[in-house]
């Protein structure tokens, strides 16, 4: 795409563009999600200068302790701080699943669409029937499958390169963890987005001007890019946004059964497992409260703010 | 239409090859040797190759796959790893009640609470519970499983005694509450969201502006006219939200101590009893293709204004 066009698209957008902004401004939900995320992910990104503890470090002096001063969100029964370790767990949720939706959803499953969309017939056939069959699966229980059987298997791989080539602490740095996590929610993140864009750019393709644009000779390609994507910008955001919130339930779900991030390093769905037994609530039922509030408030911040971009973006609300 | 439920139906079969491949692939050159599980300590390699010809491991892929699915069909599900010499079927039956019980009571909550307030919602279209409503569904909808389970637990259980904390004793036991409530209140709002739109839509059409042009009571309307015509679409959400519930009841039952088919499959992945996991993945991929299948054709046969091709 020529640089030129590129600035033309984007001056072309940009009456829509604060208008839209406007719109999203005066919602005050949409307003109070965009805080709550930028404020968790950034206290999750930077968790190790916003934390004067480190997430494994074990105090014995202080185990089970309710929230105080000292430690806000508690500690549990080997003395680590509940609020650190909490705050490593929403950085790896992060990773995961802007990874997962940058991969998935956006490469995978957009191209997928506008490919299926524009070109239609065996094109589209085959790539609507692939989704179909990643659809029938129960999703959540082939995810499972998935990443319990492919992470010994990476990681043999892992440690064979690790013995023949130079490289070294393959393993010991968690890259396995976070490529299984994020293949198994891949493998089913694509399907909603591309049949979403799909649906979107069939109804685009038989507009006037799309005619036009053909008639007077356009590639396929600038057709693709310049016309009907940012015709569908509005499908894209609300389904990245809903999506991420779907993406991060997943993500707990996993490593909540073991299959995420591996100890020492904290993920969420670990902290919830072990603060969620019978034992735990009784004695520490302080354990349950902050990572829970940290996994509730990401999906419910990306589910709102989806349903806010949506009328913010839908043309007859406006 | 016919001519859509054939192809429909024969669309199945295919899928269902693709599914059973695959989980049947994974679990053949997934990890962890099902026969150095089953023998533990006592593994060497004489009685594990014994094993392993008696369990028909050593045959070709196809081969073992093709006897496997000629055996499911006639509905022998194989012998669990795990518990040695027991059918897959006889343990996976019981256990399917337990869950279906469950999954019975959950919607039970959604329908009987959501149907109600969704179409209550849109008959006061305009109004602060309209916004407020959607914004609290996706609220209720969006609070993770592994946190509202243990919240419950330590409210119901441990802080205010009303119910034991974990186990299964049947529909009709107290027990039962907390992961019907669990598995029930995400569904109520999704089936508010539904019912709201759905109604919506129909108070829109011309006929519900005749109905009250004609002078019948408000109450009329609303019960005959609008609540029959805005079930329709409400079918559709049926099947899938039973169909949904599987997702949520694997976490559900693992936390709450219920011997479910959901606690079972994850203790089998774990424990790498594949040719349970098999059966549960087939079975389950079965009942959500049919589950679909049954919803698009009834919608279509309900609304005729759906044409199908």
């Amino acid at each position: 795409m020529k640089l030129e066009s590129f600035f033309h698209l984007i001056k072309s957008n940009d009456r829509h563009l604060p208008r839209f902004i406007q719109r999203l401004l005066r919602k005050k939900i949409a307003m109070v999600c965009i805080l709550a995320l930028v404020v968790l992910y950034t206290c999750g990104i930077f968790a190790e200068c916003v934390s004067p503890y480190g997430y494994t470090d074990q105090d014995y002096s202080s185990i089970l302790q309710s929230p105080n001063s000292d430690h806000w969100a508690g500690t549990d029964r080997t003395g680590r701080d509940v609020l650190t370790r909490t705050l490593w767990g929403v950085q790896n949720t992060l990773i995961l699943t802007v990874v997962a939706m940058l991969t998935g959803g956006l490469v995978i499953g957009l191209t997928l669409g506008l490919v299926a969309g524009y070109m239609g017939g065996k094109t589209d056939g085959v790539i609507m029937r692939v989704g179909e069959v990643f659809a029938s699966f129960p999703d959540i229980l082939l995810v499972i499958i998935l990443a319990a059987t492919l992470r010994p298997r990476i990681l043999e791989i892992a440690r064979w390169l690790e013995d023949t080539t130079a490289l070294e602490g393959i393993v010991r740095t968690g890259v396995v963890d976070y490529f299984v996590v994020s293949f198994a929610l891949v493998a089913f993140g694509w399907v909603g987005m591309a049949r979403l864009v799909r649906g979107q750019i069939l109804a685009l393709r038989e507009t006037d001007y799309i005619q036009a644009a053909r008639a007077i000779g356009a590639s396929t390609k600038r057709i693709l890019f310049m016309h009907l994507l940012p015709n569908c910008i509005s499908v894209i955001v609300v389904t990245v946004s809903m999506g991420m919130g779907a993406l991060t339930g997943t993500e707990i779900v996993l490593s909540w059964l073991g299959l995420g991030i591996q100890p020492p390093r904290p993920s969420l769905g670990t902290m919830l497992l072990g603060a969620g037994n019978i034992g735990t609530l009784r004695d520490t039922p302080w354990e349950l409260l902050v990572p829970g509030l940290a996994a509730f408030i990401m999906v419910v911040a990306w589910n709102l703010l989806g349903d806010a971009l949506s009328d913010a973006l839908n043309p007859r609300t406006r | 239409m016919w001519i859509y439920i054939v192809r429909r139906l024969v669309w199945i079969p295919i899928l269902l090859l693709f599914v059973s491949l695959v989980t049947f692939a994974l679990g053949r050159f997934g990890p962890g040797d099902p026969v150095v599980v089953m023998l533990g300590n006592r593994y060497d390699e004489s009685t594990a190759e014994r094993l392993r010809d008696e369990l028909g491991l050593n045959r070709p892929f196809v081969v073992q796959y093709g006897d496997y699915m000629w055996g499911f069909f006639r509905g022998d599900f194989g012998e669990s790893l795990r518990f040695r010499g027991r059918p897959v079927r006889d343990l996976i039956l019981p256990k399917m009640w337990v869950s279906a019980q469950l999954g019975f009571a959950a919607l039970i909550i959604s329908v009987g609470v959501g149907l109600p307030l969704g179409f209550y919602i849109a008959t006061r279209q305009g109004s602060w519970i309209d916004p407020t409503s959607v914004a609290l569904s996706l609220f209720i909808m969006s609070i993770p499983v592994m946190v509202i389970a243990p919240a419950l637990l330590w409210l119901g259980c441990l802080k205010l005694s009303w119910f034991p904390c974990s186990g299964w004793g049947g529909f009709f036991d107290s027990r039962l509450v907390i992961p019907a409530i669990v598995m029930g209140v995400p569904g109520i709002a999704g089936m508010t969201r539904i019912m709201r739109a759905s109604t919506l839509d129909v108070l829109g059409q011309d006929f519900i502006r005749t109905a009250r042009a004609k002078g019948l009571s408000n109450w009329k309307v609303n019960s005959v006219h609008v609540f029959q015509n805005a079930m329709i679409p409400i079918v559709t959400i049926l099947a899938f939200s039973f169909a949904g519930l599987i997702g949520g009841a694997f976490i559900t039952e693992t936390i709450l101590g219920i011997p479910g088919i959901g606690r079972f499959a994850v203790d089998s992945i774990f424990d790498r009893d594949y040719p349970v996991i098999m059966a549960i993945t087939l079975i389950g991929s079965i009942a959500f293709v049919i589950a679909n299948l049954i919803a698009d054709i009834s919608y279509a046969f309900i609304d005729p204004r759906i044409r199908l091709n």
